[in-house]
This record gives structure tokens, sequence and C-alpha cells, in this order.
């Protein structure tokens, strides 16, 4: 259950940011997470709540941003969507991969009430 | 509550030196008094509300941030790095499920190693400082993390383990990681490399059924080698799977029990130094 430190990751960020404006709080926070982040979004939803209870995103609309992961086959370079951490190149079979999308986990943007 | 384990109180991490009496609590419950921070301004905004000053009120600032969530562990696992290459040291992040075996196969490294070469070891459990003895059983500094509840190492802790140990320089550091699959994985310790141990009693498909810590380590190390007489498990079945979520994985059967296998990962050990 990784996902509360991620999430206390999360509220250790806007905090930052509300002292650095001098804001009151964050009206809404946007996050980034790649389906390769190692992040259920399920779990993340379920220990919000109680995470941001008390700081300054108690009342913040939270939206998430996700995004598939895709990668390049080092062997021939073609692109492919990957589902699965083992999943191999469509074209020539081969498990080396680099994986340039869906490992995301960021904090994109806040909206700060000041 | 605390950032790693959840605890809604003061059960903080805890580290503790075997064979001294140093005993630090880390991990900070910071997150409290950011709360109250806010609660103050908070509280100002609505002071100046009701008295019609409240000229801001309103007004919205948009920070594109683009900031990794994971920073403040990476920051300080990069620091970590850092000390450790300053030393010449070489540092092992052991990972695994529970019962595959890394103590024993942590003591059997030990005990082959430990006179000719300098090894200090940090131990990561939720409770017990069992492990931290056995290692301090043979005479090798050791420093027990317990987490609560939590269920990984972050690199803070580390951090603060290294401290009490002040090792020497070119030497090993070892952390037992808790035994976990899962969570261990997002977070980066400082470490040189990662090695993960699977027993062959765990069932062949252990790597892709948590892709996630075998992509992100760099040894394989295939454990309880003793038992296949009577487990007859396909070991070669266990690879594939490995090569799939990480091709460049590299495989030391072993049974840390007997020593059967031992000697290939010792090569490589003391190859990196």
């Amino acid at each position: 259950m990784h996902e509360l430190s991620i999430a206390l990751g999360i509220v250790d960020i806007a905090e930052k940011e509300v002292r650095k404006a001098q804001a009151i709080k964050v009206d809404e926070i946007e996050l980034l997470i790649g389906s390769l982040s190692g992040v259920e979004l399920d779990a993340l939803n379920f220990v919000w709540p109680s995470a941001v209870q008390d700081t300054v995103l108690a009342k913040a609309k939270k939206s998430i941003q996700y995004k598939e992961a895709k990668a390049k086959c080092l062997e021939c370079e073609t692109i492919f969507p990957v589902e699965n951490a083992y999943d191999n190149c469509p074209k020539c079979g081969s498990y080396f991969k680099d994986v340039f999308q869906g490992k995301e986990l960021k904090v994109k943007r806040l909206i700060l009430e000041k | 509550m605390c950032g790693t384990c959840g605890c809604g109180s003061e059960s903080s991490t805890t580290i503790t030196k075997i064979g001294s009496h140093e005993h630090t609590h880390t991990h900070g419950h910071d997150h409290h008094h950011h709360g109250h921070d806010h609660h103050h301004h908070g509280h100002d905004h609505h002071h100046h509300h009701h008295h019609g000053h409240d000229h801001s009120h309103g007004t919205k600032t948009v920070v594109d941030l683009e900031a990794d969530i994971l920073q403040n562990n990476q920051i300080l696992a990069a620091r970590n790095r850092g000390y450790f290459e300053a030393k010449g040291m070489f540092v092992i992040n052991l990972v695994s499920s529970p019962g595959s075996g890394k103590t024993t196969f942590l003591e059997r490294t030990l005990s082959d190693l430990k006179e000719e070469h300098d090894f200090y070891v940090i131990e990561g459990d939720q409770q017990t400082a069992n492990d931290a003895n056995r290692i301090h059983a043979l005479n090798v500094p050791v420093v027990q993390v317990n987490t609560g509840k939590g269920c990984h190492l972050e690199s803070d802790m580390i951090h603060a383990a290294v401290k009490q140990l002040e090792p020497r320089e070119k030497s090993f550091l070892m952390i037992e990681n808790v035994g976990n699959l899962v969570c261990p994985s997002l977070f980066d310790l400082g470490e040189n490399k990662r090695v993960v141990i699977i027993s062959i009693t765990e069932g062949e498909d252990k790597p892709i059924k948590y892709p996630t810590m075998f992509s992100t380590s760099d040894v394989c190390i295939i454990n309880k080698m003793d038992l296949q007489p009577y487990l007859k498990a396909d070991i070669e079945k266990i690879k594939d799977y490995a090569r799939q979520v990480n091709p460049n994985l590299l495989f030391f059967e072993v049974s840390a029990t007997t020593g059967e296998g031992m000697e290939g990962w010792y090569e490589w050990l003391l190859s990196n130094v």
C-alpha cells in the first residue's frame, strides 16, 4: 500500500507550492500517472481523503491524466503500446524495449487560491 | 499521518544500531505541521473577510509544476549515492517476497567473505530485530530499521542508518529491504545494484506476476536449489519469465543453506569494487 506514501508526497509538494506562492489553499490539482508507474488508481483514490485531511489539498478538486505506456523496440525500432511490463515487440518478438511513456508519476498543475 | 507507514500517530520508524545504545526515530510527521500552518492561513483569511479587507479573495494562480511525486525520495537517494561513491563503496539493495531466504543468503555471503572484505548491513523489517541479531552474531556491523506499519524502506531511512554505521572506504553495504515484491520497487535507496531473490518454492511465474520488481532489478538470485530434487521446478521457465520483463537480468542459481552455487555470486559481487 505504497499509494499512501505517494499521496503524502503529493501533499508535501502542494504545501510547498502554497507556501512559496503565499496562497491559502489549492483549488485544483492535476496529476499525471502512467499505466506502468506502479501506482494503482483505485488505491490512490481510496487513501486520498485521509491523506489530504487538514492540509491545503483538503478541498481541492483532483483530476488525473492517465497515460497508457508506449515502448520502442530496441531491435527493430517499432513503437508499440505496452499493456504489461512483459509485453514484447509485436513485429520482431524482442523483449528489449525502451518504455518511453507510461512511467510518469507527477503533479502536473496546481491552481492555487490567494 | 506518517509518510511511509500510514500510522495515525507517533509510532514512527525506528533505527537501531545493534550492539550499541544508539536509537533514533526518523521519518518526519511534519505533514501535520504543514496542516497547522494552513489552518493559520485559513484563519487569517476568514479574519480579513469578516472585516471586509479581503482584497485578494478568489484570486487564482496557476502553477505548472511537472513535479515528480517521488522527488524527495530521489533527491535523498542521489545524495546517498554520492556519499557511497566518494567512499568507493558498493551498495546492494536486496529485495524479495517474505521467506525467500534473504537473510540466510546474506548470512552465507557474510560468513564466506567477511574476513577479506568490510561489510555493513542495514536490515529492514516492520517489527523485531531478529534479522539484525542474526547478522550481529557474525560480528558484522548492522543497523535494524523497523518501519512500523510501513511496507518498504525509503532513502531517508538509509541516510539515517548509514550515519550510525560510519562505514569504511571500499566496503560493501548490504541493505535487506522489507520482504515485499511490490512497494520497494518504487523507492530508490541510492544503491548501486538491486538484487531480487526468488526461491524455487514460489512458482515459476512470479516474475510476470510482480513485473515491476524484476524490471527494476539488475541481478536475480534463484535460491533454495537444494530443494530441487523434491520440487522439480522448471528453472529455465523462471528465467524465461524474468527475461520477458527484463532481458538484461543476470542470474545465479544458489542454495544459501548448503552454499551450492554461491561462488558465481561472490565473483560477481567482488568484481564491482
